[in-house]
């Protein structure tokens, strides 16, 4: 029977030959990952279970990156339990700040997820690693627990999706434009419960950023996992990282889809999405005057080191308005070294931006760029939510980095092609 | 098993922002999330809950983060249930494995008003609205579920399982 990949990574971490959309199976999992919102709770949880060890201390990753560099108290004794555990267990993938990135960007950067491997995070953006032809997903803190003591977890196998983007990418078009387009276009419970599987030319000719970042918003759209098939990119990008075995697959010709979409994208503009939804999205074209207060540009969504090559590129000669707070947030250490190297933090000190060490920070309303009331942010984040960046009447639109880049200059929701 | 109480009611994609905003996720102790619990929609929300009363609420209910500290929040704030047309994934585990009941049915969704009293029974998923005198069917919950709540959840569940040598 003809299988799509996310189909067959499944089955390959069960004893079964096969499995089959709406099935419930139990997996072995490769690897769980933790933060220092979550794990604290599976931590508590884990105990309970009276387990002299994790089912491996090579594959639990605990990364303290929402409230780090630690915000407040509080804040500071939920990353110590992390600390602490990871002390006891002696776990090899603790990431301490000064080592840690935002976890999304951290793990592939690490080598920690190759293609056909099965992980699951407590965290809903866990999705980010089918980009390397991997199934991860995210769940909660007693299903983390539940799987740092035992390797396992139980899934229900979801039915695919399949999206097909054909056409040529316009300048300024990339991995951001062509999620939110379709989130967009199938809403925010679209693909719920289902893996989203993103094909076709255009997405052959992405970088492994961009391919991140549209994995990354899978669940935006409710789904279980994005998944890309590996290909010569993944390959390079995994050369000289990859520290574990990996497998490739492939869908089957003939694998069974719930559903397939066709896009041909070659019109397709920048998109933004408007408050209070991901789905809520426009053409940069029909945007109206919006002026903002804030322009974030970091995230697990694009915090990478091509996103901030992008924002560079608009920033370079520039300043920003003098109204606006442009926060730049490198996703991880070596991002941020790598753009220290290649003169990109240049150009955002001479713009008058201001960086941040690696941190989700502002993305979630944790701290380093929260908004007052009525102000209004334009951010390379994932979710739009009420209250998402700060005080509920606040407003986040989420857009590309080179539109949040440009925006930041004017004061307003610009096009980079508008700035001169 | 029934669960009675009065219905508050919500709209669609209520997200675990609305849920329990995540500036207040630097504890975890379910009775101070349960304080902010809903803060952003509904500022009185966590004052006037009584305990046993139940959220309807529009489609994609629990949507966005995984963060288990929103049916914490629900569970400590005094929520029996929830009934949604349908639920975020990521929340609909985390919903059985702290032990918080969550219904799906269309039909109860969009005919329950707010403030109604209704009786949903456990077992057969039937829910009684006592107020309007209608009733409504939500979809069963799936074997392998019910065989983790009748544990007592996920972790007395694999606790079972040690125990067991499985």
């Amino acid at each position: 029977m003809p299988l799509t990949i996310t189909e067959k990574i499944l089955a390959t971490h069960t004893d079964q030959k096969k499995v089959a959309p709406g099935e419930i199976i139990n997996v072995k999992v490769d690897l769980v990952l933790g933060n220092d919102i979550t794990a604290p709770v599976a931590i508590q949880e884990f105990e309970k279970l009276a387990f002299t060890q994790v089912f491996d201390r090579e594959k639990v990753v605990l990364v303290p990156d929402h409230f780090t560099p630690n915000k407040d108290i509080k804040s500071a004794e939920q990353a110590l339990i992390l600390k602490k555990f990871a002390q006891k267990y002696q776990l090899t993938n603790y990431f301490e700040v000064g080592r840690m990135g935002i976890e999304h960007c951290l793990l592939p950067e690490q080598g920690l997820v190759g293609p056909g491997n099965l992980v699951i995070g407590a965290d809903s953006h866990t999705c980010t690693y089918g980009a390397l032809g991997a199934f991860s997903t995210g769940v909660g803190s007693t299903d983390l627990a539940a799987a740092m003591a035992s390797g396992e977890i139980w899934l229900k196998v979801p039915s695919s999706l399949k999206f097909i983007y054909s056409g040529q990418l316009s300048p300024w078009v990339g991995g951001k434009d062509l999620i939110l387009f379709t989130i967009g276009k199938i809403g925010v419970d679209g693909a719920l419960y289902a893996a989203m599987e993103f094909t076709g030319p255009v997405i052959q000719q992405l970088s492994m950023a961009d391919r991140f970042t549209i994995c990354n918003m899978a669940i935006e759209a409710g789904a279980k996992n994005g998944i890309i098939a590996p290909d010569e990119i993944t390959l390079a990008y995994l050369k000289g990282r990859i520290k574990k075995p990996y497998y490739i697959y492939q869908s089957d010709p003939g694998a069974n889809y719930a559903a397939t979409f066709d896009f041909d994208v070659t019109s397709l503009e920048p998109q933004v999405a408007f408050p209070h939804s991901p789905e809520n999205t426009r053409p940069i074209s029909a945007v109206e005057n919006v002026p903002i207060d804030q322009a974030v540009i970091g995230s697990c969504t694009n915090g990478r080191l091509e996103d901030l090559r992008l924002a560079a590129r608009v920033l370079h000669n520039k300043k920003v308005h003098p109204y606006v707070r442009l926060i730049i947030i490198p996703g991880t250490q070596e991002i941020y070294r790598q753009a220290l190297q290649e003169g990109l933090i240049e150009v955002f000190l001479a713009a008058e931006a201001v960086i941040s060490t690696p941190t989700c920070g502002p993305c979630l309303g944790g701290h380093m760029g929260i908004l007052a009331k009525g102000e209004r942010a334009i951010a390379t984040t994932n979710r739009n939510f009420i209250g998402r960046m700060g005080h509920p009447e606040s407003e986040v639109y989420l857009a590309n980095p080179a539109i949040a880049a440009a925006s930041a200059i004017l004061g307003r929701i610009a096009a980079p092609w508008e700035v001169s | 098993m029934e669960l009675r109480g009065r219905v508050w009611k919500f709209g669609a994609n209520i997200d675990t922002d609305l849920i329990i905003p995540a500036r207040y996720l630097n504890v975890f102790d379910p009775l101070e999330l349960a304080k902010h619990c809903m803060e952003d929609i509904n500022p009185a929300f966590a004052q006037e809950i009584q305990p046993g009363d139940i959220i309807v609420a529009g489609k994609n209910f629990g949507c966005g983060s995984s963060r288990e500290h929103a049916p914490m929040a629900l569970k400590a704030a005094g929520v029996s249930a929830v009934i949604a047309p349908s639920f975020a994934r990521i929340f609909y585990r985390n919903a059985f494995n702290v032990g918080l009941p969550v219904f799906e049915s269309s039909p109860a969704a969009e005919k329950i008003r707010a403030g109604d009293e209704i009786v949903i029974n456990m077992v057969t998923g039937v829910i009684a609205n006592l107020t309007q005198n209608e009733q409504y069917q939500a979809t069963s919950i799936p074997p392998f579920m019910q065989e983790i709540i009748s544990t007592g959840g996920l972790i007395s569940h694999i606790q079972r399982k040690k125990r067991e040598g499985k």
